[in-house]
């Protein structure tokens, strides 16, 4: 298929999106990732069950601590994809990737070299 | 176990917003149980407050360490030696915790991070609920194992009241009517009879009417 998708998005394999936890997201934003984007199997899909679930909870705490703190929620989001579905992650990709550029960068990077 | 909940990331924000060097200290025990103050619940408020005060421009020093227990001189020892490096210590551990902590450190700025709750169970993941209020004298024994003073809103002796409708209480239609639970479980016993005791007056001088309270065990003081 050779398909494309942004070169600065950097995959972190999970064995299931269950796994992904708050800290994992927040641990990402303070080493500087500018958005965090959790795909996961198709709901009802899941192989665990309800990894997909818990996941898209737990973005959502994600999402919800990081408006509190200024970072902005709206960084991070849920995609739901069968593994079969290479073009829709491709767009999915381009689709979390313009919408973090029209953001900004992630406030922390640049204020921890101002402040360090 | 003491169940705690979470305390709002903003109200913490609050106290310590002037502080530039801030220890989040986790308790091993209830709070990492129920969820609330645990390692894992340090290291996500550590890092939230980390990129608060980022964003907010400011160089903040923010440590994790989570003890086995803070109710305990032993363990709160283990951070003598770093304890006074901090401008202020945010402890996750339940009221007991806290205070035993501020005792210690006397001159130590210690801030609670959870609301400590009730004495409860662990019904299913993300559901606790109340079942003991540690009255001091236990009445497990004639109530066939469910507590009157803990689960009963009137906390009545001799139950059910009129607002008992159903299995459930008056206060709230999703509550179980704790005299209901009593009657059922002495039921199921075939000891109905033991319903039919009154309870005299309970002594409630062993409750929290008689002041903080405390346990001395000669037999096993050193």
């Amino acid at each position: 298929m050779r398909l494309n998708y942004p070169a600065s998005i950097r995959i972190i394999r999970v064995p299931c999106t269950g796994k992904v936890d708050v800290i994992h997201i927040l641990r990402a934003f303070e080493k500087g990732a500018d958005g965090v984007c959790v795909v996961g199997c198709m709901e009802g899909d899941c192989h665990f069950k309800t990894g997909n679930f818990r996941a898209r909870k737990r973005v959502e705490q994600a999402q919800k601590l990081l408006d509190i703190i200024g970072t902005g929620g709206e960084r991070v989001q849920m995609y739901n994809l069968s593994s079969g579905e290479g073009p829709l992650f491709a767009r999915y990709a381009k689709e979390i990737y313009d919408k973090v550029k029209a953001l900004g960068p992630n406030p922390v990077k640049g204020n921890k070299q101002t402040a360090a | 176990m003491i169940v705690a909940d979470k305390k709002p990331i903003e109200e913490i924000i609050e106290q310590i917003k002037d502080c530039a060097k801030i220890l989040i200290l986790g308790c091993n025990e209830c709070v990492t149980v129920c969820e609330a103050g645990g390692k894992k619940e340090v290291g996500v408020l550590a890092s939230a407050l980390r990129m608060y005060f980022l964003n907010h421009n400011k160089e903040v020093k923010i440590d994790e360490i989570t003890l086995e227990r803070q109710c305990d001189h032993e363990y709160l020892e283990e951070i003598r030696d770093v304890a006074d490096q901090y401008d202020a210590i945010v402890s996750l551990a339940c009221g007991v915790g806290v205070q035993f902590m501020a005792e210690k450190y006397h001159t130590q700025r210690i801030y609670p991070g959870v609301n400590t709750c009730f004495l409860g169970a662990t019904e299913q993941r993300g559901l606790w609920t109340e079942r003991c209020q540690a009255c001091g004298s236990c009445l497990l024994a004639y109530t066939a194992g469910i507590c009157p003073v803990a689960r009963c809103a009137k906390r009545l002796l001799n139950g059910p009241c009129g607002g008992s409708s159903n299995g459930k209480c008056e206060i709230n239609p999703e509550l179980d009517c704790a005299w209901q639970l009593i009657i059922d479980r002495l039921k199921a016993l075939g000891r109905l009879e033991d319903y039919e005791k009154l309870f005299e007056i309970k002594d409630w001088s062993t409750d929290r009417a008689g002041g903080p309270r405390k346990v001395v065990r000669e037999d096993v003081q050193i």
